[in-house]
C-alpha cells in the first residue's frame, strides 16, 4: 500500500478523490471492444483500397455501370440506418429499465437487419445467376470481398441480437446486459458507418 | 484500487440521448437524400461530383461517430479518440499508400496489358 501510496504522489495533479473513470469493467469493456471496432475498421480500409485499385479491371466482364442498382443501395442504406436508430432506441429503452421496449426495439432491429441481408443476397444470386461471379473478373472479386465481408458483419450480428434478446428476457436488465446492448449497438452503429461508405464509393460512383 | 460502478452509475456513463438518435437520423437521411439527388439528377460532373459525394459520406461519418456512437464524449483522457486518430492515420497510409504505388505501377506496366483484349480485336 506504501509503495502505491508513493506512486500517486509523483503526479501532484492527479485527483485521487474520484475513482479513475477508465478501471471499472464497463468502461474496459467499451474501450477493448472500440479497439476491436477501429482495427475492424483498418480490415475494411485494406478491401476498400483493393476495390479501388480493382474496381475498373473487368477483364472484358461487366463493368460497375453495368450492374449496380442505385434504387436497391438506396433501399439497402435506409434500412440499415433505419436499425442503427432503432437499435440505440433499444438501449435507451435499457436506461430508461422498460424491459418490453428493448425487446420491442430490438426486435425490430433484427427484422430490419434480416432484410438488409436478404436484399443482399438476392443481388449476389442475382449477379451470380447471370454469369458475373466473383471468378468474373478481379473487379468483381473485390465487390464480392468488400461487400460481402460487411454483410456478414451483419449476419453476425443478426445471431448476436438473438441471444441478446434471449438474455434480456431471461435476467432482465442488469449490470451484464446493459454492458452488452451497449457493446452491440456499438457493433451496429459501426455496421452502419462503413455501409455509408459502400453506398457513397461502391454504388454511387459505380453509376457515374 | 479497482471501483465497480453499479447499474445506475453505468448507465450514466452511457451518453445516448432521444435526442442525440433524432439528430443523428434526420442529419443522415438528408446526407444520404443529397448524395442520391446529386448523382441521379447529374448536378456535376467528373471529379467536382466525386469530390462532392466523398466530402457528403464523410460528413455523414462525422455525424454518425459524434451521435450514434458518441465519440469524444467519453471521460477524460479520452483513449477512444486516441485509438480513433491512430486508426485515421493507418487507414490513410493504407488507402493512399495501396492507390498511389498501383497507379505508379499501372501506368508504367498494367497499361498495356488491360488493353490486351481490345488490341486483339484491332489485329
Amino acid at each position: 500500500m506504501e509503495t502505491l501510496a508513493v506512486h500517486h504522489t509523483h503526479d501532484s495533479h492527479a485527483d485521487t478523490r474520484v475513482p479513475d473513470p477508465h478501471q471499472d469493467t464497463f468502461s474496459k469493456t467499451i474501450l477493448g471492444f472500440w479497439m476491436y471496432l477501429m482495427t475492424d475498421c483498418i480490415l475494411f480500409a485494406t478491401l476498400f483500397a483493393t476495390y479501388a485499385v480493382l474496381h475498373n479491371s473487368t477483364f472484358g466482364g461487366p463493368s460497375s455501370r453495368d450492374i449496380f442498382s442505385l434504387s436497391i443501395a438506396s433501399i439497402e442504406t435506409m434500412i440499415l440506418l433505419f436499425s442503427s436508430v432503432t437499435c440505440g432506441l433499444g438501449v435507451l429503452s435499457a436506461v430508461h429499465s422498460k424491459k418490453n421496449q428493448i425487446i420491442l426495439w430490438f426486435a425490430l432491429t433484427f427484422v430490419l437487419g434480416a432484410s438488409f441481408v436478404a436484399i443482399e443476397l438476392h443481388e449476389f444470386s442475382h449477379l451470380v445467376l447471370e454469369g458475373n461471379s466473383w471468378n468474373r473478373s478481379a473487379f468483381l472479386s473485390s465487390f464480392f470481398t468488400l461487400v460481402g465481408t460487411h454483410g456478414l458483419h451483419v449476419t453476425v450480428g443478426l445471431f448476436w441480437m438473438i441471444v441478446m434478446i434471449v438474455q434480456v428476457l431471461l435476467s432482465g436488465i442488469t449490470v451484464a446486459t446493459f454492458r452488452r446492448l451497449v457493446v452491440f449497438s456499438m457493433f451496429w452503429h459501426f455496421l452502419d458507418l462503413v455501409w455509408i461508405f459502400i453506398f457513397t464509393i461502391v454504388y454511387l460512383m459505380g453509376v457515374i | 484500487m479497482s471501483h465497480e460502478l453499479s447499474l445506475k452509475e453505468i448507465k450514466k456513463e452511457w451518453h445516448g440521448t432521444l435526442k442525440s438518435y433524432v439528430i443523428g437520423f434526420i442529419t443522415s437521411i438528408l446526407l444520404t437524400a443529397a448524395s442520391f439527388y446529386i448523382v441521379i439528377a447529374k448536378v456535376f460532373t467528373g471529379s467536382v461530383l466525386v469530390l462532392t459525394i466523398t466530402m457528403l459520406a464523410l460528413a455523414q461519418a462525422i455525424f454518425q461517430l459524434r451521435y450514434f456512437l458518441h465519440l469524444g464524449q467519453e471521460a477524460k483522457p479520452r483513449w477512444e479518440s486516441v485509438v480513433f486518430y491512430f486508426m485515421i492515420m493507418v487507414l490513410l497510409i493504407i488507402a493512399i499508400g495501396s492507390l498511389w504505388i498501383m497507379h505508379d505501377l499501372n501506368d508504367r506496366v498494367m497499361s498495356d496489358m488491360t488493353n490486351m483484349p481490345m488490341e486483339k480485336h484491332h489485329d
